[in-house]
């Protein structure tokens, strides 16, 4: 695989499980060896120096039991020579009622937001993010998403693996879809839809569709919903007036990343 | 280059870590103290084993004294040095000790063992044997063993205490997120050494004078020397630790590991029993434990009042597998 990121964007990489997503954003961090090939990091390649301009949350993190936050942000600061304003940091994570509390103690979305401050204690110019919401409520992950776009005004760097592709579609300026250790898709998320689709998507109950042979849609069912691809949806709403079905449970969607995850992957996220 | 602030930030930590664990704290500090205690009222006495006899062989013993060398319930002990052998009889170590060839024997005149050993010597033989009668305290068996404890309890928290944590924190990812960060392999590992080793320290010598203070043993050496003792045999235990740990990533396998290094040492090392008049192969064995050397050289220390100069072999074996232990450890570590 070959890509660019510029300085201050975000890109996301999403792929099936066992695509190679951590594995890829490990070998960019550093913390394992690439078999062949070259990173660079500001035209050099990566080094010493890219350790210290870097910040890194993984997958899975333990922490040192028996030690408070904040005792754990202080001893992640003194490890670097340069170091963010940790109060600032505190306040921005939202760490300021916990920091008493044992590391062993910690929620879900306290525990991430302490991984991220350790991940900017060294004020880093880029930062990893290996799915970084996986395992939190929708507002423990609502709350990730406003720190992450802090993190973006403040013109940071910033490449995540996320499974949840309404995370991508929100955070990421750029998205690159993996299968099988290989890039199969970059671009922006709106380019890539245009690209790949011209069509949307009409959902109605299966109990308003007739049973009848010479129906003139192909039917993709849905739980209990069926689906309609159209690219001219006037065309098919007069359709389905003419044949006296009720359109008062009718949805219409466009295409999302879901469904271009589907289209290039060929399968469910496996999560 | 290792970062000094980055030495003592992990070692300040780890530390804090383990004092703030309460169960492992007070394991740590009790266990051996009842360890102690418990051997000194069991055999507060003298040694285990009664009626030993330490032989002089040279060439072929006479037949003269075939009749008490077959005597039943009492060990024939071979040995090579006479000046050793003559200071265990000063102590009560050996009963008696008899040259065989030049037809002589040395006696305690204070041990009661010595007394009925005389007795059989004399009534089992015609010939006319030289008296060298010695004197001297009696070493209990407590003042013996008592080195060997304290180092026994230095080799069981050297090796879990380091070779299980960086399991563990390998498993659980601690050691991965340490790898993103400026922190070298030889920080770590550093730090590591230096947190345990005062732990260690702290903790020994607290059980050292605790349990001193109320049992009272022998103490004829240097205090200093003493601990220099403990903290090299510390090291070097430490260190061993750490090559267990180097490349494990499931602590059921290190816990197998650990068990199958300390039982051998904690048995064949000479902690319990003396290894004179043993197989020579476990003899041999004994050798390449660290364990055997920390506590041959506390007892010297400590029963003989042995000088850091009298103990120089083992303090070089020590320093010798320490930095085996700890230069092929880091060599092998691995982050995750």
């Amino acid at each position: 695989m070959s890509f660019n990121l510029e300085a201050g964007r975000c890109l996301g990489l999403l792929g099936p499980n066992g695509a190679g997503k951590t594995t890829t954003i490990e070998i960019l961090e550093g913390i394992k060896d690439a078999d062949s090939g070259t990173i660079l990091y500001k035209g050099h390649p990566v080094g010493k120096r890219f350790q210290t301009e870097a910040g890194i949350m993984f997958q899975s993190t333990a922490l040192q039991d028996f030690i408070s936050v904040h005792e754990t942000l202080i001893m992640f600061s003194k490890l670097y020579t340069k170091n963010a304003d940790l109060d600032e940091l505190i306040r921005q994570c939202n760490l300021q009622d916990y920091l008493d509390q044992d590391n062993r103690k910690l929620s879900g979305g306290q525990r991430q937001r302490l991984l991220l401050a350790i991940a900017l204690v060294n004020d880093p110019e880029i930062i990893f993010l290996d799915e970084p919401t996986t395992g939190l409520d929708p507002q423990a992950r609502r709350n990730f998403w406003d720190l992450i776009e802090t993190i973006k005004t403040a013109g940071k760097t910033v490449i995540l693996t996320t499974h949840y592709m309404d995370e991508a579609y929100t955070l990421c300026d750029e998205i690159a879809i993996m299968d099988h250790g290989k890039i199969i898709a970059h671009d922006s998320p709106e380019n890539l839809l245009a690209a790949h689709f011209n069509d949307v998507i009409v959902q109605l109950p299966k109990t308003d569709i007739p049973d009848t042979n010479d129906f003139p849609f192909v039917l993709t069912e849905h739980n209990d919903k069926v689906e309609i691809t159209t690219s001219d949806v006037n065309l098919t709403i007069t359709k389905l007036i003419d044949l006296n079905i009720s359109l008062a449970s009718l949805n219409i969607r466009s295409r999302n990343l879901d469904d271009l995850f589907l289209e290039l992957t060929g399968k469910e996220l496996r999560a | 280059m290792m970062s000094l602030k980055r030495l003592l930030t992990l070692i300040y930590t780890r530390n804090k870590e383990f004092v703030r664990d309460r169960s492992s704290l007070s394991w740590n500090i009790i266990m051996p103290i009842l360890i102690v205690v418990g051997f000194a009222y069991t055999f507060s006495g003298d040694f285990i084993t009664k009626y030993n006899v330490g032989i002089i062989e040279q060439d072929i013993s006479p037949s003269s004294l075939n009749s008490f060398l077959t005597t039943r319930y009492v060990d024939f002990i071979k040995v090579d040095n006479i000046d050793n052998a003559i200071t265990k009889v000063q102590r009560h170590q050996l009963g008696l000790l008899v040259d065989t060839h030049n037809l002589r024997y040395w006696i305690n005149s204070d041990s009661a063992d010595g007394y009925f050993l005389e007795k059989i010597l004399l009534s089992s033989t015609k010939v006319k044997l030289e008296k060298q009668t010695v004197s001297g305290k009696e070493i209990r068996y407590v003042d013996w063993v008592i080195p060997g404890i304290l180092s026994m309890n230095i080799m069981f928290s050297a090796l879990f205490g380091v070779g299980y944590v960086i399991v563990r924190y390998r498993k659980n990812g601690m050691l991965k997120r340490l790898k993103a960060t400026p922190v070298t392999a030889l920080e770590y590992l550093s730090a590591q050494v230096i947190s345990r080793l005062i732990l260690i320290m702290i903790i020994t010598i607290f059980i050292f004078y605790s349990t001193n203070f109320f049992i009272g043993y022998a103490m004829h050496g240097s205090h200093l020397s003493l601990f220099f003792i403990f903290a090299l045999g510390a090291i070097s235990m430490i260190s061993l630790g750490l090559l267990v740990a180097a490349r494990i990533t499931s602590e059921e396998t290190a816990g197998g590991l650990l068990n199958l290094l300390s039982w051998p040492m904690m048995f064949l090392s000479g902690v319990w029993f003396s290894l004179e008049g043993t197989n020579p192969v476990v003899q041999q064995l004994a050798e390449a434990f660290p364990l055997t050397h920390v506590t041959t050289a506390a007892r010297m220390i400590m029963i003989d009042g042995a000088q850091l100069v009298d103990v120089s072999y083992h303090i070089t074996i020590l320093v010798l597998q320490s930095i085996i232990f700890l230069f092929a450890g880091a060599f092998m570590f691995r982050w995750e």
